[in-house]
């Protein structure tokens, strides 16, 4: 038994940032999440190809259609900034081992806030000012709609994944009923809120159609990595995250560290629909509902909560569904094949994470 | 001796280690050792914190593989692929830290790892454990919640599982860490009763009075390496003494008589002072299967060690963190230097400068996923200079750990390993560290050197003593006796969440307290 000094890498790769790992262990790592992927590519090819569809064609029309076609990646780009925010807001509650389930909801109240206040704040104020408020407003009626979960897990230890789930049920019609009957536009026939006028939108970027919201998303995500990993704020989460006991005897205060999880995943949520009305839609349709809060969580996961591995995968994520909409539409596939195709990789990733312990136990044997 | 008498001896190890090697990242916790384990004998492992016996069990129970060399069961080299592999070979093992489903009860415990498709024994379960617990002279609430009862509770829990599976080799890591004087000779007596009936016994302790009270063989690692043994015949030949000795020399290298023996420093205690800490009438309500505290009254002065006596699960865990803050008390009232804190919060309680060492060290003392440098700071987060306008300063925080690491001999490869990678004692002291820290006002230590090792155990004693004698009030919850009284100025007894009595801690002490402790007046 001798001291050195060396690095040693932590077996939880939930901290990426902490213990520089070496290279060999980037390459396991690599090789652990691109085999799964493939091999989930593969089976979701022999699916293609028992309901009589031709795989190779349907991955082209996605790779073409999400990724190599210009119009194609800048739609994939501007997808990617709601999908961003709920990253982020996934990743705080997450760590701090709360699973906020209720992003649907929370995304969706902020998106009709957001939709019904822009284009009246935006006749009444300058610019950058009107989208500042109606960004606010649609954080903070995400964070009330977040508010029964948090006081009823902080104070009387209710499960919040059946709360948050509870609660999405009754946020996605409640944006409708809003819809419907308070913000709905008179000036058409189909029921939805009023438009946004391109002009008042976020800018775009350059001379693409790709949204500032982006940009927006990125610096959220980052932040929230470097607030989670480098904070004293992001420790205390992280310590109710991972052992609930020692937070109470270390004197954090829980109840309140767990309302301002919730408020920050939900605000974050909130965020996300407000950047993808203002930014992208103009305005939210009645039943419009783009469930992007649970086709986040798989990359959330496959990114081990680490902020700039999320990135990569919702930008995956995004090619997917820009991707497989269009190459549903082509090929007669129904538009949640990409859903399909993304829980089989999460099915494959954990079969892999299991035979590689098996091999690692039985090779020392 | 002969080569075939030697060989016709080896053939009757139930479970040979062969030249086993265990490397952990930055270091080599177990160096090619040897090792036998025969029927009918009581074979005891020795070595300082972190010398690498639970390494050494972890392998013979299935949880860790060998990097290189070979174990022999029955004479032939068998890997041991698993727990329940190690289950199936007839090994039965009681590890370090607690391996209880908390959330089941005892009886599920029990149960678990039955064939799922079988409907659980329970009336069987229930007539054996009656048979063992009456042999072993303990009571099991089988019905308890394991999350209620106190970790010694659990340690008897475990004791039991090992025995209900009737295994041929049973071993035990530390078992008696938290038992009392009584449950210690208890267990050594049945240890006695199943060797003679057969079995073998693998027993770790750091207690070397227990070494030569219950053991037949005797083996000592260091660093990794076997560094001795004393085998059957030798240690019948010699006396206690001569046997403890002689392992205190081949554990640290150095010769002392009777190490623990150390005098108790005559202190003086200002009797005059006012009352650093007076706890009045405190009181908690009691559970289903833990009992609660009724009216608690004591005071502490600054400067001196007031002892708690007792067996484990009689309030000591309720009143610890009753005082911490940590339970909710439903009467009465704590001051701290006069002021009421009985209504403030955890933190705030440390704040004002309450410190409470747990006993509990992976349950709620340390984040075992985190880093050993970052656990040092788990009390502190956000403070300066670790933090400074809420961010972490990574270098700052090295630094003071390393102190931290060298001056409380805290064995790690590096400050960024996982706490949960150290040995027992290691954690410990991670623990001791941060609570001996600066600001402490009134320390409750709730057995303090649980794990460590005979030299860490008496540094750590020095360093409570010098805590005291800096004009702390120090609270010593503690189920070993020799601990209490060579360190406290008084003892006082606690049984079902009252306290029986308290006696000044002077000649006949001992037997006093040990009056108290079974019913009697002092
Ligand atoms: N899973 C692990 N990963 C990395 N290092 C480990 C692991 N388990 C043990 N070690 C290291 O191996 C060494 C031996 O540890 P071990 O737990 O066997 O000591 P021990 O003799 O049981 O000590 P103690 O008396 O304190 O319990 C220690 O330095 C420890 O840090
Ligand atoms: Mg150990």
């Amino acid at each position: 038994m001798s001291i050195d000094t060396a690095p040693t890498v932590s077996a939880t790769a939930l901290d990426a940032t902490s213990g520089a790992a070496t290279r060999r262990d980037i390459l396991h790592r690599l090789l652990m999440t691109l085999g799964p992927i493939l091999a989930a590519l593969v089976i979701a090819g022999c699916i293609l190809l028992a309901v009589g569809v031709d795989p190779l064609a349907y991955y082209g029309y996605v790779l073409e259609k999400g990724l190599f076609s210009p119009l194609g990646i800048q739609q994939t780009l501007t997808r990617m900034a709601p999908l961003l925010f709920l990253a982020a807001g996934l990743i705080v509650a997450f760590r701090a081992g709360m699973w906020n389930l209720g992003g649907d909801g929370q995304f969706l109240l902020g998106a009709v806030t957001a939709a019904a206040s822009a284009p009246v704040f935006v006749q009444i104020m300058p610019f950058w000012l009107a989208l500042t408020c109606s960004f606010l407003i649609a954080v903070v009626v995400a964070m009330i709609w977040s508010l029964v979960p948090a006081l009823l897990r902080a104070y009387q230890g209710v499960n919040e994944i059946i709360t948050t789930l509870m609660m999405t049920f009754l946020g996605t019609s409640l944006a409708n009923v809003l819809v419907k009957l308070v913000f709905r536009d008179p000036g058409t026939t189909v029921p939805q809120t009023r438009t946004l006028p391109v002009e008042d939108r976020l800018p775009r970027l350059f001379d693409t159609t790709i949204t500032s919201g982006l940009l927006l998303g990125l610096a959220a995500i980052i932040i929230v990595h470097l607030v989670m990993t480098r904070t004293a704020f992001g420790l205390k989460l992280r310590i109710v995250g991972a052992n609930p006991r020692a937070a109470v005897h270390a004197g954090l205060g829980v109840p309140g560290l767990t309302t301002a999880v919730f408020a920050i995943s939900a605000g974050l949520a909130g965020l996300a629909g407000a950047v993808d009305i203002i930014g992208v839609q103009g305005n939210v349709r009645a039943d419009w509902n783009p469930a992007y809060g649970l086709a986040v969580i798989p990359a959330v996961f496959l990114a081990r909560m680490n902020g700039f591995a999320a990135i990569g995968f919702v930008f995956l994520l995004s090619v997917l569904s820009i991707g497989g909409e269009s190459a549903a539409r082509r090929l007669g596939v129904p538009n949640h094949f990409t859903l399909v195709l993304v829980s089989i990789v999460l099915i494959v990733l954990a079969l892999a994470e299991y035979v590689d312990h098996r091999y690692n136990q039985s090779r020392k044997a | 001796m002969s080569s075939l008498s030697s060989s016709s001896v080896a053939a009757r190890d139930i479970v040979a280690l062969e030249g086993v090697t265990k490397r952990f990242p930055g270091i080599v916790a177990n160096d090619s050792v040897d090792l036998s384990i025969r029927p009918g004998e009581v074979q005891v492992l020795l070595g300082e914190n972190g010398a690498g016996k639970s390494t050494l069990i972890g392998m013979l129970s299935g949880l860790l593989q060998p990097d290189e060399g070979r174990i022999l069961v029955d004479g032939k080299p068998t890997p041991i692929t698993s727990p329940r592999h190690a289950l199936a070979l007839g090994i039965g093992t009681v590890f370090q830290h607690m391996m209880l489903v908390p959330t089941l009860t005892v009886a599920e415990n029990l149960l678990l790892g039955g064939r799922w498709w079988q409907r659980p024994r329970t009336e069987e379960l229930a007539a054996r454990v009656a048979e063992i617990t009456s042999t072993l002279g303990i009571t099991v609430k089988l019905h308890a919640k394991v999350s209620e009862l106190s970790l010694g509770e659990q340690q008897q829990v475990e004791i039991l599982r090992a025995m209900v599976r009737k295994s041929r080799l049973l071993i035990l890591d530390e078992s008696t860490s938290m038992l009392t004087p009584k449950g210690i000779d208890e267990l050594g007596a049945l240890m006695r009763r199943l060797v003679e009936q057969g079995l073998a016994i693998v027993f770790i302790t750091h207690k070397l009075k227990e070494a030569a009270a219950f053991g037949d063989r005797i083996s000592v690692l260091k660093l990794g390496r076997k560094v001795g043994e004393i085998p059957p015949e030798r240690f019948r030949a010699l006396g206690e003494q001569a046997i403890i000795s002689e392992i205190v020399e081949l554990m640290f290298g150095k010769q002392s008589d009777d190490p623990e023996a150390v005098e108790r420093p005559v202190r003086t205690v200002h009797a005059e002072a006012a009352p650093l800490l007076q706890v009045a009438d405190l009181a908690v309500a009691p559970t289903d299967n833990a009992p609660g505290l009724s009216s608690i009254s004591f005071d502490i002065r600054p400067g001196e060690i007031l002892g708690i006596a007792g067996i484990d699960g009689n309030g000591q865990k309720q009143l610890a963190e009753a005082l911490a803050g940590q339970r909710a008390a439903t009467g009465g009232s704590v001051r701290l230097e006069g002021v009421a804190i009985e209504a403030l919060s955890v933190g705030e309680r440390r704040r004002r400068g309450l410190r409470y060492l747990t006993d509990d060290r992976l349950g709620e003392g340390t984040v075992g996923t985190f880093p050993v440098s970052i656990n040092f700071f788990l009390k502190q987060v956000g403070a300066a200079p670790f933090w400074r306008n809420g961010v972490e300063q990574r270098a700052e925080i090295d630094k003071r750990a390393t102190q931290l690491v060298r001056e409380y001999d805290v064995r790690t490869p590096s400050l960024k390993t996982p706490v949960a990678r150290l040995s027992g004692g290691n954690i410990q002291k991670v623990l001791l560290a941060r609570e001996l820290a600066e600001g402490a006002k009134m320390v409750i230590f709730n057995k303090p050197t649980y794990g460590l090792d005979l030299a860490n155990t008496l540094a750590s004693r020095q360093r409570i003593r010098d805590t005291a004698a800096r004009g702390l009030a120090v609270l010593l919850i503690s189920t070993d006796l020799e601990e209490l009284l060579s360190m406290c100025d008084r003892i006082a007894v606690i049984a079902n969440g009252a306290l029986v009595g308290t006696v000044e801690n002077v000649d006949d002490a001992r037997t006093k307290v040990g009056r108290l402790m079974i019913g009697l007046a002092a």
